[in-house]
């Protein structure tokens, strides 16, 4: 074995620029399959965490019949009284924050362009709000009294090219099937770095949005936060009553789970063609090196070195190869793991868009201990594989095949 | 008793449609301590009958007896092993393993063979100093002259303690001081020890150290016999 490995480290270093680029062809590798995990982890968190913040909440309580994609109106529809059952939620101590939502669709135009946006009626006062209120990027937040005022996110201002005191038309679908429409001002612009929902998501108090869609006294949902996210399903049953459906988040976002999914497989893709050039990297260097090296594999069959034993020896080159480059890969992929935990990557959630699914513009890259003990033994693995064919070229070489030229 | 014998072996190679018969239905018996050459015209045969004696090549037919085993009846890795105890080999080239010492180089068959490390390093030594190179041990080939490295390679040969050296023209890339200098070493190894050689060469100077000369012409063997011109 030592023997092995003594005359492994000095054929590597016979061709020194040949054996560190391809050690380094395993290691971008190994290091792009990490950073490539990594971003798909931070993108899972980076999509579960806003949706659970802006859209669903830990859990929500609707009236039985309220259908979330007709975005119904109709009273029978609706919770009534929401004060009165967000009383009882906030007795429970699980329960951080419960606060009620109208959502009516509309359409926002200003000057020639319109817009569907989704127009939200919320408590400007509630901690369920904050996120949106640490969110102003300019004006102010919309009081509970106000009743000509909106908040619009960034990029449906940067669409409309509007400015904080500007007017801006919005019709709004009513509990009776009809439509209203009234002239807002724009009193805050506010961004939440998550383009899906700040692009088409408008807020205006909960009374003004009851009164112009005429569903008085009424909430679409109460949205409630959890001290603990884990305990969505325990508080959920203490909640539970034939008046209401009460929805957790997992149920809420298991459109995200399932997209992951979808994602994760198209991850497989990517992983098999960055192993495959890594691996074609690695056959290539060791059959260009078998080629230089037939006379001394003519030597050793002529001292009677037996085909699996040369066979070893260039296995073995290639394990050392591997390990060097996978210890490379863990380097130079923790770094750039490292870098984008910190400072984030940015990614075009344009491109990326999928409804239902909330995406954070900045992705923290996430790296578990499984997913890097996988990845590095998976790029050992297959180097070693893409070993085999130059191991097993040089194993069958004839002795006077490989001398040719010697003695001659 | 006979080290290797060889029964009416042809060996004919086939590029395509042409074919080349290297041998022709050769008889040769080599006996031990024998220091023989093999000589004749270039083309004549002379490292095809070497390479089926090394049991590096197989004849077409006929068939190679080494010690008494007949080779042809073995498969590849038995053949290996034949050779890895039994046969040493010194080609034109000084055909060392540019990555190890001298040292390395000699204690690679050893260690194929499974030589323990004392006894190893005390044989290493001791071929080091009968090639007169035990200052250049830890030098690699590329580090020695061609002289240098062919009595590497002698000492490589040796090492095993090998029934039968097969040499390929071993100073056809020597000057004459050096050629005399590989000669003298492996003559005075056969005289020692009682090594067989049988070695192939054009070289009137390295024909005059051989006790018996056989000489083959298009694949047969025309002359058989003591060294007249031996000094
Ligand atoms: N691998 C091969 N393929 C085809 N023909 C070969 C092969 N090896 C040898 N020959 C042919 O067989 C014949 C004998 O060759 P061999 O090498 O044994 O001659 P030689 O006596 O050693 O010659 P030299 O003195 O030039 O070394 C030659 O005609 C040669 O061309
Ligand atoms: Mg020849």
């Amino acid at each position: 074995m030592s023997q092995l490995l003594k005359m492994a480290f000095r054929d590597l270093g016979r061709n020194k620029r040949r054996s560190i680029l391809s050690a380094l062809a395993v290691s971008m590798g190994a290091a792009l399959l990490l950073l490539f995990a990594s971003v798909l982890r931070g993108e899972i968190q980076s999509a579960i965490q806003p949706t659970i913040q802006l859209q669903t909440g830990h859990l929500q309580v609707r009236a039985v019949s309220y259908n979330e994609n007709k975005i119904s109106l109709k009273w029978e529809d609706l919770v009534a009284n929401p004060d009165q059952v967000i009383a009882q939620i906030q007795s429970l101590p699980q329960v951080a924050v419960a606060t009620p939502r109208l959502v009516a669709s509309g359409i926002v135009t200003a000057g020639e362009d319109s817009r569907g946006v989704q127009v939200i009626g919320i408590d400007p006062a509630s901690e369920a709000n904050q996120v949106f209120r640490q969110g102003l990027i300019a004006g102010q937040f919309i009081t509970p009294d106000d009743r000509d005022s909106i908040v619009v996110g960034k990029p449906l201002a940067d669409k409309f090219d509007i400015q904080v005191g500007e007017k801006v038309n919005l019709l709004v679908n009513t509990s009776n099937g009809n439509v209203d429409e009234q002239l807002f001002t724009v009193k805050g612009i506010y961004s939440t770095n998550t383009t899906t929902y700040d692009e088409n998501t408008v807020f205006m108090p909960l009374a003004k949005a009851q009164t112009i869609t005429g569903t008085e006294n009424h909430a679409s949902t109460i949205f409630i936060l959890l001290k603990d996210q884990t305990q969505a399903d325990a508080v959920a049953a203490a909640l539970q009553s034939p008046d209401y459906q009460v929805l957790t988040w997992q149920k809420m976002t298991e459109v995200i789970s399932q997209t992951e999914d979808l994602a994760n497989s198209f991850m497989y893709i990517f992983y098999l063609i960055i192993l495959g050039i890594t691996a074609t990297v690695v056959t290539n260097t060791l059959v260009m090196s078998v080629f230089e090296r037939t006379r001394e594999i003519g030597i050793l069959l002529a001292i009677g070195m037996k085909g699996y034993r040369i066979m070893a020896q260039f296995l073995t080159e290639a394990a050392v190869l591997a390990t060097g480059g996978v210890v490379g890969g863990l380097i130079i992929g923790g770094l750039l793991v490292g870098y984008f935990a910190v400072y984030g990557l940015p990614i075009n959630v344009g491109a990326m868009g999928i409804s239902g699914y909330l995406i954070r513009n900045i992705i923290y890259t996430q790296l578990t201990i499984k997913d890097t003990i996988i990845l590095t033994v998976l790029t050992y693995i297959v180097t070693l594989i893409a070993s085999l064919y130059p191991a097993v070229l040089a194993a069958r070489m004839e002795p006077v095949e490989a001398l040719h030229g010697i003695g001659d | 008793m006979e080290v290797t014998k060889v029964i009416n072996a042809t060996r004919t190679f086939k590029i395509g449609e042409v074919e080349t018969q290297a041998l022709r239905g050769v008889d040769l018996s080599i006996t031990n301590g024998e220091f023989t050459a093999l000589v004749g015209p270039s083309g004549s045969g002379k490292t095809t009958l070497l390479q089926l004696i090394g049991l590096l090549d197989q004849p077409t037919t006929g068939s190679v007896f080494i010690n008494g085993k007949e080779a042809t009846r073995l498969n590849r890795d038995q053949r290996a092993d034949l050779r890895k105890g039994a046969i040493g080999f010194i080609f034109q080239f000084f055909a060392l393993i540019p990555t190890l010492t001298a040292y390395e180089n000699i204690e690679l068959p050893l260690l194929l063979n499974g030589m323990k490390p004392a006894e190893r390093k005390a044989r290493v030594n001791e071929m080091l100093e009968a090639v007169g190179l035990g200052e250049r041990a830890h030098h690699r080939p590329d580090q020695l002259s061609g002289g240098q490295q062919q009595r590497v390679a002698v000492a490589r040969a040796l090492s095993i303690n090998p029934s039968l050296v097969l040499a390929d023209e071993p100073t056809a890339n020597l000057d004459t001081e050096n050629g005399k200098q590989v000669m003298d070493i492996m003559q005075k190894l056969n005289k020692d020890t009682g090594v067989t050689f049988v070695f192939a060469t054009h070289d009137p100077r390295v024909i005059k150290y051989a006790q018996r000369v056989v000489t083959l012409r298009d694949g047969l063997i025309v002359e058989n016999n003591g060294n007249s011109t031996k000094a």
